[in-house]
Formats: C-alpha cells, sequence, structure tokens
C-alpha cells in the first residue's frame, strides 16, 4: 500500500463568499489553531497544490474560473466545500445571481457546515480530505482512478 | 516608447484575499493603466427583499460582508429603525457601539496582517493574527459567533454583555494595546518594511478629494473625514477625533490605521465606563413605511445604506454603497506610475473588501 508521505498543500478560492469563510481559511492556518505546523501551507498555485478549499457559491462569473483551477491540479485532487455557501448556496440560495453550491461545477468530497464554519470545523474538513486523498492515491498507484472518473461522467451524462 | 505589455491580475492571485481582476498595461515595469474588471462574487443580495421580511434582512445585511458584518447589520437595522420611529433604549446603543469597534479592532489587525504578507513579512502576518485571535475571543464569549456577530435586530440587540464580560474584554484590551505597541515598533520604524512602503503609492489631498476617497485612505491624503464625528449609536457621547497623516503614501495609511487600533481600544474603555443600565431593545411593530438613508464609519471608510419600506414585512428597495466601491477610483490612480512589484501592496492598501462591493 501506498502511504502519504508529506503534509498536503491546500488552495484556497473564494467563490462568491462573504468573506466570513475566508478568513476562518486564513484563521486555521495562523496561529491558535496553526494547521501549519504540520507543514499544510496555502499555496497560490493550483498545480501544487492537492486539497481545493472553496468558499462561497457559484455565480455566472466564476463559474469558469473554478472550473478551470480545478482542471489545473494534478491528480489526485480533493475538493472540500467550506460553509453553507459553498455547500448549497446557503442564506444567498434564492438569489438571482446564484447557481447554488461548488458541486454545481466541480465534484466536491467533503462539505463543511457552518456559517461562517469555525476553524475546528474546517481543519476537520481538511483531515476528511487527507483519507480521500489517500484512497485516490492508492487507485492512482494501481489505475482505477481514471476509469472510476469515467464512470463518474457517464453517470452525470445520463442524468442530464 | 517602451514596448506595452497587458498582464492579467487575478482573479486568484496569491497575494489577493479576495477575487478581483485586474488588466495591467505595461511599459517595461512600470504600470501605465490598471482596469479593473469585477462580478466575480456578484450575488444580488439586494433583491431578496422580495423574498425575505425585513427582520429577517437585518440577517442577510450581515453577510454582505464577513469582515465588517455587525457594520452592515447595524447600518440596516438603524435605518429601518428610522423609517418606523422606533427609539433604540441607551444601552443597546452602547452595547452596539462596544461591538462595532471589536469589529473595526479586528478588521484592522486582519489588514495589518495582511498587509505584512503582501510585502513579504511572514513573521509579523502571523504575530497580527495572533493578536488577532484574542479580539475574536471576546467576540465569541460575547455574541457566541466568531465572525458573523447575528447580535443586531430592527429595535435593539439580542444580547446583553454582563459585567464580568465587560471586564474580560478590558483585560483582552490591554493586552491587545501592550501587543500592538510592540508590532507598531515594527511597522513603522523597521528598515525594510519602511523601504517597501515610503513614498509608494501616493494620493495627494487633492486627488483623493476629487476622486471621492471614504476612510482611511482619504484620511492618510489628510482629509478629516469621520462619520463617526456625526454621532451616530453612542460615538456622540464619546471623545474622539478622527486620525489623519499627511503622507499620502502606504505608510501613511499604515500610519492611520494603527492609530485607529488605539483609538478603538480608547472608545471600548470609555463605552464600559460609561454604559447605562436599562432595556437593551425596544418593542417593534408594524411595518417600515417610508424611506431614509444614511452614513455610517465602517473599517474601510463611509458606508451609505438607503432602505424603502411600503407598508409590507418585504421592503421596497435596500440599497448599500460600500466604502472599496468609493476607492477603488482612487486606487486605479496609484497604480498608474507603479512598478509591478508593488501592485500586490498598492491593493491591499486600500483594504478592499471585494464582496461588500459587488454583494
Ligand atoms: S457560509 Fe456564511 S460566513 Fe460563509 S461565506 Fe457564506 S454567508 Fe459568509
Amino acid at each position: 500500500m501506498y502511504k502519504i508521505t508529506r503534509s498536503p498543500w491546500v488552495m484556497h478560492y473564494d467563490g462568491s463568499s462573504c468573506n466570513g469563510c475566508d478568513i476562518e481559511v486564513l484563521a486555521c492556518l495562523t496561529p491558535v489553531y496553526d494547521a501549519e505546523r504540520f507543514g499544510i501551507i496555502n499555496t497560490g498555485d493550483p498545480m501544487q497544490a492537492d486539497i481545493l478549499l472553496i468558499t462561497g457559491s457559484i455565480n455566472t462569473q466564476n463559474a469558469p474560473v473554478v472550473k478551470q483551477i480545478y482542471s489545473q491540479m494534478s491528480d489526485p485532487k480533493v475538493v472540500v466545500a467550506v460553509g453553507v455557501c459553498a455547500c448549497t448556496g446557503g442564506v444567498f440560495k434564492d438569489c438571482y445571481n446564484i447557481l447554488g453550491g461548488a458541486d454545481q461545477v466541480i465534484p466536491v468530497d467533503v462539505y463543511v457546515p457552518g456559517c461562517a464554519a469555525r476553524p475546528q470545523a474546517i481543519i476537520d474538513g481538511i483531515v476528511k480530505g487527507i483519507g480521500v486523498f489517500q484512497e485516490r492515491l492508492e487507485k492512482l498507484e494501481n489505475g482505477t482512478l481514471k476509469q472510476e472518473e469515467k464512470e463518474d461522467t457517464e453517470e452525470k451524462k445520463e442524468e442530464d | 516608447m517602451a514596448k506595452r505589455s497587458v498582464i492579467p491580475y487575478g482573479p486568484q492571485h496569491p497575494v489577493l484575499p479576495e477575487p478581483i481582476h485586474l488588466d495591467l498595461v505595461l511599459e517595461d515595469e512600470k504600470v501605465v493603466e490598471a482596469i479593473p474588471s469585477i462580478g466575480f462574487i456578484h450575488r444580488g443580495l439586494e433583491k431578496l427583499t422580495e423574498k425575505r421580511d425585513f427582520n429577517q434582512m437585518a440577517y442577510v445585511a450581515e453577510r454582505i460582508c464577513g469582515i465588517c458584518s455587525f457594520g452592515h447589520g447595524y447600518g440596516y437595522c438603524e435605518t429601518v429603525e428610522h423609517i418606523m420611529g422606533i427609539e433604540v433604549p441607551a444601552r443597546a446603543n452602547y452595547l452596539r457601539t462596544i461591538w462595532f469597534e471589536l469589529s473595526r479592532l479586528h478588521s484592522h489587525l486582519l489588514w495589518a496582517g495582511l498587509m505584512a504578507d503582501a510585502f513579504g513579512f511572514e513573521n509579523l502576518f502571523y504575530q497580527c493574527w495572533r493578536v488577532r485571535e484574542k479580539v475574536l475571543d471576546c467576540i465569541e464569549l460575547t455574541t457566541g459567533g466568531r465572525v458573523i456577530f447575528s447580535v443586531n435586530k430592527v429595535g435593539g440587540v439580542i444580547k446583553d454583555i454582563t459585567p464580568e464580560m465587560q471586564k474580560a474584554i478590558l483585560d483582552t484590551m490591554d493586552y491587545v494595546e501592550k501587543e500592538t505597541k510592540i508590532l507598531k515598533k515594527t511597522f513603522m520604524n523597521d528598515y525594510s518594511v519602511q523601504s517597501r512602503m515610503k513614498g509608494v503609492g501616493v494620493l495627494t489631498k487633492e486627488q483623493a478629494h476629487a476622486l471621492g476617497c471614504a476612510g482611511p485612505f482619504a484620511r492618510a491624503s489628510g482629509i478629516a473625514t469621520d462619520m463617526r464625528m456625526r454621532g451616530y449609536a453612542a460615538y456622540g457621547e464619546l471623545d474622539m477625533e478622527p486620525i489623519i497623516s499627511n503622507d499620502g503614501d502606504c505608510y501613511g495609511r499604515c500610519e492611520v490605521r494603527i492609530g485607529e487600533i488605539f483609538q478603538s481600544i480608547d472608545l471600548i474603555r470609555q463605552a464600559i465606563g460609561k454604559i447605562p443600565e436599562g432595556e437593551i431593545a425596544a418593542v417593534v411593530k408594524g411595518n417600515p413605511d417610508g424611506e431614509y438613508f444614511m452614513r455610517i464609519e465602517q473599517p474601510r471608510g463611509e458606508a451609505d445604506y438607503y432602505v424603502r419600506g411600503n407598508g409590507t414585512p418585504n421592503l421596497d428597495r435596500m440599497r448599500v454603497r460600500t466604502p472599496t466601491f468609493a476607492n477603488l477610483a482612487g486606487l486605479c490612480e496609484t497604480l498608474k506610475g507603479a512598478d509591478y512589484a508593488d501592485i500586490g501592496i498598492l491593493v491591499v492598501t486600500i483594504d478592499p473588501c471585494i464582496s461588500c462591493t459587488e454583494r
């Protein structure tokens, strides 16, 4: 079995959040909660990131941006939706410009509820994400990851 | 003439906490023009008035922005209270002032951290955020939330600050004051910090006035504008003077904001010293009918609220003008002629809050 030997790097993208969840994501990495002491670094480069933290809901303007960032990340990759906005649309669900949660455009693995999500919950979400990452990594090793994704997309097409 | 090139900046960028897109026209290393394009965070929450009643809108208004959330909730509630002619109890006004200043404290410390991050001083960034956590602890103690307080409602507030909590706040203020003095030394006297900030992005008083800048950005250019002097909530009964600087550069803006941290600490002490006993909320009857416009001072500058009601629970219109919107023109002016390496600093220096601006 292949084990992760290093800390995951996270990337944070602010969808159309109100900033509440953003600053909580940053608070996870800075003193008091300090996930950085485990080597979890907030990187600005999607190609180096393992986990994408997405806050806020999806609107027409940022949907292509989110899709592009996701496609730039290398496999295996995990998406964590932080805050109810990113999960479902939250308070802004009924707004005319909101398409819904992050899962409208990219596959989401872990949902962290809360408005604003508390740093403890976000860290918990990241830890869950690492579990998913481990699984993906194993699948990538024995070559079943791509196949699974294909099945996923086929299923989606059928649904459509 | 050197060859011109256009560099896209954002929406996802390591220095930017929030998505804004700038098209930078460069001539060698110098910026000739900056064209902002926005809309990445537009949600259209003003139109939610059709689906939510005016009491629920107070919570939606808080979520215009998570950093200055208390101010938005307050601005909205106060506007509706004026339409309905509600007299808010004195204690509620004082409580609102205390929370408002706590949120300004955490916002300014957050800004100081982001600024340090923008000029590459990681350690200072972490120190600022460490101090900020203490302020958040106070907020959590009194309201239960860390960044979204949800204590405002039309007619007053829903939670009280007990004497024990007041003591805890005062203790924290002593700590924050002591720590900020140390931070101030680094921000104001450190050679490398000064070399990144002094003389960068100068905006003269005339320019700032002509472009309609607001808040600390305008105050750093020598314009003494501070809506708190209008005396809303309990500010009328507290001693304060707007803090200004005449440099007009990044250093001046930093000086103003750090000065305001001490000012907020002072205001909180004054407010806790004078807080009267009594009710914390007035009874609200009926629906708002009429319109009102009001201006308050957010951590980032002057914010304007306009509400029009029609006698039903659903408002006709709610409109907010936020400080960052006013400051974007000033930002584009300071970007002209700046070095490419200074863009990050200049953008952070207006303390942009894009989610307020686009709502
Ligand atoms: S979940 Fe709440 S705090 Fe987080 S971005 Fe949405 S509205 Fe803001």
